[in-house]
C-alpha cells in the first residue's frame, strides 16, 4: 500500500495531494498523523495526479508536513458477523461499547450495489404498531419506507419508540430486529433512545453520530447502518426496523460538504443531487424475492420552519411512500401521537389492508373517516370565521365529528396499544355519528355488518 | 484506445480519443463499464459512465465501440424489463441475482430464442426504408411486424419463411448499384435521433382511459402529449398507472424515470394481474418497462427516457397506436442539472443548464399522430409526470413542459388531503383538444356530449365562486338556485368526478356510461332548476330518494346500463310530485 506526504492544501473537510499515482475513485485513505493518531477520507476526485480527499473526521491539527496519507485500495467497508446484535458503533462503524472488535465473518463495501427492481418483492404484510393513526389510516407494511415530519419541540421520539416497541408481525415467529441511526442527535435524545431500546437490547444494533461528533462523519453513517441492514435482512433472515434520525441533520452535513467543494448550489444552498443522494439512502429499504427478510425504514426528520415544501421534506417525500406528519396543534391540544392524519398517507396502505390482512371493511372506514374529519376540519375553520350559528346542520354534525375522532380516535398516548380491530371498531362508532346516506365509500354490506345504530 | 485521465463521480476524461465522436457508446476500464461521450477537446473525451464509477483507476483504458448509443428493436422487447440503456433486468435477475453488478454486457436482447416469421413481401417485389417484409407473432394477439432497417432498399432478392432467432438473415435486397444487403430481424436506432415519419396530422381520435374526470372533462388525443404535476402525495404514480393499464393503445411503454423501485414492481404485478378484454392476455404483454430507479446511475436518467421513447417509435412504425408513460421528467431534468454541474457548463435558471427547455421540448415533440414511412397511420401519446419542488410550479421544468402540452392535469394536495381521487384539480386542469375531439364524440357517443361537458365545468366553476361568498358570508344567505349549484356540484365531485382505482367495478369506467352519469346528473339539475323557478323550496328538494341512486350509479355494471332510464324516470317523478304537491300549496 502506497504513503504519500504531498498534502498541497487542506480547505475544511478537503484536502488535496499531489503526486499520486493510481489512485482509485471512492478509495478509503488512512491518515497517519506524527503523534500516532489517524483519522480516515475517501477520494471523491482523481486528476491525473491529484487527488481530492474528503475527510470523515475534524481537519484540527492537520498540516502537510505532520500526515502521511495511506491508500487502502478500497471502499468503505464494514465489518459483519451474527455477533453484530446488540453492539453499539461510532458513525463509522467502529465499535464504541466495551465489547472489543467484532470477529468479522466477512468485510462489505457500505455503498451496496442497487437492488435489481426486478428482484424486488412488493411490500403487502401488515405490520401491526397498535397506533390507531397509524394502522387504521396510514397503514405501515413490511419494506415501507415511512419518514416522519416532525417539527422542532415536539417529541418524535416518544412516537418512534412507540412504533419500535409495540411493532409486531401477523406471524410471531419470525425474528425481528432494530438497526438505529443517529446523525448528529444530542446526548439527551441519543439517551432516551437508547433507554428505551433497553427491552429489546438483544436485538438491536447501534450507530451513534452525536452533534459533537464531525459533521463529515455522518454522511457514511446512514450507509453503515444500513448495510449492517441488509446483512441482517437478506443473510440472517430478519425483519429489520430502521430508524434514521434525524436526516435534517444529514442534509445539512451534505449541504456542508458541497459548499466546501464549491458546487453550484441548489435550492436553499442544498446541492442538486441531493435527491440522489437521499434515493441512494431510502431505496435500500425493501423486500427481496425468495427472501425471508425486509428492510423497513422510519426516517425522522424535522422540517425547519414547520415547512413541508422545504428541500429536506420535499425530496425526502418524492422518494418515500409516504409521510407521518406531526402536528403542533394537536400536540398542544394533548391528542397524542400527534399525528396529522390529512397531511400523512402511506402509499402502500391499500396493499396492506383487506381481508386476511386486516379486515375486509379497512379501506373503506379508513377514507371515510378521513374525508369526513377533513370535511369537519373545513366546517369547524368556518365556524371560527362566522360563529356556530352559521354552521348549517350538517356542517354542525361534521364539526362534532372532527372533535370526537381527535378524542376517540386519535388520541391514545404513547403507551397504549390497539390492535387493529379495536381501532376499526372505534372508527365504525364515530361514523354512526355521521347521516347514513353520507357513507359513499364503504360497500352497503359492510355497513350492514358493522354499523351499530 | 484511451487511458482515463480524471475521474469525478459519473463524469470521466480520457485522453488520446481523437478519433472518437460524440454520443459515442465507449467501454470504460477494467469492468468495462458502458459510457458515452459528451464532448471532445484537444484529443481529451468526456465520457458520461452510465454505471458506478467507484474503485476506477486513472490510467485504465477506454475503448471506443464505434457505434452511438443505440436501442435494439427486434421481437423480445414486449413483456420485457430493461434498464435505461436497455439492459434486460429480467434476465440480469437470473444471471447476477439480487443486486446489479456492474460491468455487465449482455445481450440487450434474446438472440437464441426462435421466432415464426410470415413474409409478406416477395421475391422481385420494390421496398425502401420502413417497409414492411413480414411479420412475427410476437404474442398470440400482436403482430410484430419487420421493416427495411435504415438505408437499405431496392427490390427483394431472397426472403425466407419459418423459424429464426433476431440474428438470422431473413431476406436479401438488392438496391441500385447491385449491392446485396442482408436484412435480419434486429434493428439498431441512435436514441437522441428521432424516428422518420411522412407527415403529421393533427390528433382528432380521443386515447379513451376509462377515468371519467380525464374522458370527459379534459380528454387525451391519440398522439397528444400531456403534463401530470403535482407534489408528492397528490397520486401522480397513480395516474400514471391507471391510464398505463385502461388506456386503449395497443403498445404501452412506461418509463420509471427516478422513481421507486417497488413501483416498478407494483407495474409489473398489476399488468400480469390484468387480463384485456380484447385479446384474454396478461396486459404484461403489451407493455415494455423501462426502469431507471432513483438509486440506479444518475447519468443513465436521460438515456431511459430516450430509449424508451425510440421504442414507441417504432411500435408506431408499425401502425400501431402507442402510449409512452414517463415519470417521472423532473428527475431527467434533474441528471441534466447534474450533469451539466460537472461540465462546469454556465447554470441557468435554478441550476439547471440553459438547453433543459429545448431538450424537453424536442423530447415531447416525438409525440404525434402520423402517416409513416410505409403508409400506415400510427401515433405516439406522451404523458409525462413532473415533480415540482414544493409543489410549486414557477420552477423551470413545470414551466418548459407547459409550454410545449396541451394538456395539464393539475394534482392538488387539498383534494388529495380530503381524499379526493383521482386529485386532478377541475378548475385548474385543461385540455386543448376538446375542440378537436368534438366530432369524434358527436359521432361515436352523442350529440349532446359537448353539451354535457361544458355543463359539468360551468356547474363546477360557479361552485367555486359561491363557496367564497359562504366563506365569507354563511350558506343561509344563499338563493334558491344557488343552494341547488352547490347540490348538484356536490354529486358531480363525490359520484361522477370521484373514482377508485382499487375498486374493481370502478376502477374503469367505458365512455357510453359516463356519458350517462353526466346525462343523469344534467336531468336532476335540469327538473330540479324547473322546480325552484316554479316556486318549490329547495329545503323540500333537498332529500330526494333519487340521490342515493346517484351514490350506486358508478356500480352499475356495463351490462345493465339501462338501469340509468330507471334513474331518469325517478327523477321526473320525484320532482313531479314535488310539483304537484307545490301547485295545491299554491291553490291552498
Amino acid at each position: 500500500m502506497k504513503s504519500y506526504k504531498t498534502i498541497r492544501e487542506i480547505t475544511g473537510p478537503l484536502i488535496i495531494l499531489d503526486n499520486v499515482e493510481g489512485a482509485h475513485y471512492d478509495e478509503v485513505v488512512q491518515i497517519e498523523l506524527k503523534n500516532g493518531s489517524t483519522r480516515h477520507g475517501r477520494v471523491i476526485m482523481v486528476d491525473g495526479d491529484l487527488v481530492i480527499v474528503q475527510l470523515f473526521e475534524s481537519n484540527l491539527g492537520l498540516s502537510p508536513t505532520n500526515a502521511k496519507v495511506k491508500f487502502l485500495n478500497k471502499p468503505l467497508t464494514l465489518k459483519l458477523s451474527p455477533e453484530i446484535l446488540g453492539r453499539f458503533f461510532n458513525g463509522l462503524g467502529k465499535p464504541i461499547d466495551d465489547a472489543g472488535e467484532l470477529f468479522a465473518e466477512k468485510e462489505v463495501d457500505i455503498n451496496s450495489s442497487p437492488i435489481n427492481p426486478y428482484a424486488r418483492d412488493y411490500p403487502s404484510e401488515f405490520i401491526e404498531t397498535g397506533i390507531s393513526a397509524i394502522d387504521g389510516l396510514n397503514t405501515l407494511v413490511r419494506g415501507q419506507k415511512l419518514p416522519i415530519f416532525s417539527m422542532s419541540g415536539l417529541p418524535s421520539q416518544e412516537l418512534t419508540i412507540q412504533i419500535a416497541r409495540q411493532s409486531r408481525l401477523k406471524n410471531k415467529d419470525e425474528k425481528f430486529a432494530v438497526v438505529f441511526c443517529a446523525m448528529g442527535i444530542t446526548y439527551e435524545e441519543a439517551d432516551y433512545y437508547m433507554n428505551n431500546l433497553k427491552g429489546l437490547l438483544d436485538k438491536t444494533v447501534m450507530f451513534v453520530n452525536l452533534a459533537s461528533d464531525p459533521a463529515i462523519e455522518r454522511l457514511a453513517t446512514p450507509k453503515v447502518a444500513l448495510t449492517c441492514a441488509e446483512y441482517l435482512a437478506f443473510e440472517m433472515d430478519m425483519n429489520v426496523l430502521v430508524i434514521l434520525t434525524d436526516m435534517t441533520n444529514y442534509c445539512e452535513a451534505l449541504r456542508e460538504l458541497s459548499s466546501a467543494k464549491k458546487e453550484v448550489p441548489g435550492r436553499r444552498g442544498y446541492p442538486g443531487y441531493m435527491y440522489t443522494d437521499l434515493a441512494s439512502i431510502y431505496e435500500r429499504a425493501g423486500r427481496i424475492k425468495g427472501k425471508k427478510g425486509s428492510i423497513t425504514q422510519i426516517p425522522v426528520l424535522t422540517m425547519p420552519e414547520d415547512d413541508k415544501t422545504h428541500p429536506i421534506p420535499d425530496l425526502t417525500g418524492y422518494i418515500t411512500e409516504g409521510q407521518i406528519v406531526l402536528s403542533r396543534e394537536l400536540y398542544k391540544k394533548n391528542i397524542l401521537p400527534m399525528v396529522d392524519v390529512l397531511s400523512s398517507l402511506s402509499r402502500l396502505k391499500e396493499k396492506g389492508m383487506g381481508e386476511n390482512k386486516t379486515r375486509e371493511d379497512h379501506s373503506g372506514v379508513a377514507s371515510s373517516l378521513v374525508s369526513a374529519y377533513s370535511a369537519g376540519v373545513n366546517a369547524k375553520e368556518l365556524a371560527q370565521i362566522l360563529g356556530e350559528g352559521a354552521l348549517s346542520p350538517r356542517d354542525k354534525i361534521y364539526a362534532n365529528f372532527a372533535t370526537s375522532f381527535e378524542e376517540k380516535f386519535l388520541s391514545q398516548g404513547f403507551y397504549t396499544f390497539r390492535s387493529i380491530e379495536q381501532t376499526l371498531n372505534i372508527g365504525w362508532e364515530l361514523l354512526s355519528l355521521l347521516p347514513k346516506e353520507d357513507l359513499k365509500r364503504v360497500k352497503k354490506q359492510y355497513i350492514d355488518k358493522y354499523l351499530k345504530n | 484506445m484511451g487511458k482515463i485521465i480524471k475521474i469525478s463521480g459519473p463524469l470521466i476524461e480520457a485522453d488520446n480519443m481523437e478519433n472518437t465522436m460524440v454520443g459515442e457508446l465507449v467501454r470504460v476500464g477494467n469492468l468495462k463499464l458502458t459510457g458515452e461521450v459528451t464532448l471532445i477537446k484537444n484529443g481529451v473525451a468526456s465520457i458520461q459512465v452510465y454505471e458506478e464509477t467507484s474503485m476506477l483507476q486513472v490510467g485504465e483504458d477506454v475503448t471506443p465501440t464505434g457505434e452511438l448509443l443505440s436501442a435494439y428493436l427486434a421481437p423480445g422487447l414486449l413483456g420485457g424489463v430493461f434498464d435505461g440503456i436497455e439492459r434486460p433486468l429480467d434476465k440480469l435477475y437470473g444471471l447476477e441475482g439480487d443486486f446489479l453488478k456492474r460491468g455487465n454486457n449482455i445481450d440487450r436482447l434474446d438472440t437464441t430464442k426462435l421466432w415464426g416469421f410470415v413474409p409478406t413481401k416477395k421475391v422481385g417485389d420494390r421496398v425502401s426504408f420502413g417497409d414492411e417484409i413480414g411479420f412475427v407473432m410476437e404474442t398470440k394477439y400482436f403482430a410484430h411486424k419487420i421493416m427495411v432497417p435504415q438505408g437499405v432498399g431496392g427490390k427483394i432478392k431472397s426472403i425466407k419463411s419459418g423459424k429464426f432467432n433476431i440474428l438470422d438473415k431473413i431476406a436479401v435486397i438488392e438496391d441500385k448499384n447491385g449491392k446485396n444487403h442482408s436484412v435480419t430481424m434486429l434493428q439498431k436506432w441512435a436514441i437522441k435521433t428521432p424516428r422518420p415519419y411522412l407527415k403529421k396530422h393533427s390528433p382528432d381520435i380521443p386515447l379513451i382511459t376509462g377515468q371519467r374526470v380525464i374522458d370527459t372533462l379534459f380528454p387525451i388525443a391519440r398522439g397528444g402529449v400531456c403534463a401530470i404535476p403535482g407534489p408528492f402525495g397528490s397520486g401522480k404514480t397513480v395516474v400514471q398507472h391507471q391510464l398505463a393499464k385502461y388506456c386503449d393503445a395497443d403498445i404501452i411503454v412506461y418509463v420509471g424515470c427516478g422513481e421507486r423501485g417497488n413501483e416498478i414492481v407494483d407495474v409489473i404485478n398489476e399488468f400480469s394481474s390484468i387480463i384485456d378484454p380484447k385479446t384474454k392476455e396478461s396486459l404484461l404483454n403489451r407493455l415494455v418497462l423501462i426502469a431507471n430507479t432513483s438509486n440506479m446511475p444518475v447519468s443513465a436518467r436521460e438515456a431511459s427516457i430516450y430509449t424508451g421513447v425510440t421504442i414507441a417509435e417504432y411500435f408506431r412504425d408499425m401502425g400501431y397506436n402507442v402510449a409512452l408513460m414517463a415519470d417521472s421528467t423532473s428527475r431527467y431534468a434533474e441528471a441534466l442539472r447534474e450533469m451539466s454541474a460537472r461540465l462546469e457548463e454556465m447554470p441557468g435558471e435554478e441550476g439547471y443548464p440553459a438547453y433543459l427547455a429545448s431538450r424537453l421540448a424536442s423530447f415531447y415533440e416525438r409525440a404525434g399522430s402520423v402517416e409513416n414511412l410505409n403508409k400506415t397511420n400510427g401515433s405516439l401519446t406522451i404523458i409525462g409526470a413532473v415533480s415540482p419542488a414544493g409543489g410549486d410550479l414557477s420552477e423551470p421544468v413545470s414551466q418548459a413542459t407547459l409550454r410545449v402540452v396541451k394538456v395539464f392535469f393539475a394534482l392538488s394536495s387539498s383534494l388529495a388531503y380530503s381524499r379526493h381521487f383521482p386529485a386532478i384539480d377541475w378548475l385548474q386542469s385543461y385540455s386543448m383538444y376538446s375542440k378537436n375531439l368534438q366530432i369524434w364524440f358527436e359521432n361515436n357517443i352523442s350529440t349532446e356530449f359537448e353539451k354535457y361537458r361544458t355543463f359539468l365545468l360551468k356547474i363546477l366553476q360557479e361552485e367555486s365562486n359561491l363557496l367564497e361568498i359562504v366563506r365569507l358570508i354563511g350558506a343561509d344567505s344563499l338563493l334558491n338556485k344557488e343552494k341547488l349549484i352547490l347540490d348538484t356540484a356536490k354529486i358531480i365531485r363525490e359520484d361522477f368526478l370521484y373514482q377508485s382505482a382499487y375498486d374493481d367495478l370502478d376502477a374503469f369506467c367505458n365512455l357510453k356510461k359516463q356519458f350517462r352519469m353526466v346525462e343523469a346528473i344534467y336531468h336532476y339539475y335540469d327538473k330540479l332548476s324547473y322546480a325552484v323557478n316554479n316556486g318549490v323550496g329547495f329545503r323540500e328538494l333537498e332529500d330526494l330518494n333519487v340521490k342515493t341512486k346517484f351514490k350506486e350509479m358508478k356500480y352499475i355494471a356495463d351490462s345493465k346500463i339501462n338501469d340509468f332510464d330507471g334513474i331518469l324516470q325517478q327523477i321526473d317523478d320525484e320532482i313531479d310530485a314535488k310539483l304537484d304537491f307545490g301547485g295545491e300549496d299554491e291553490k291552498l
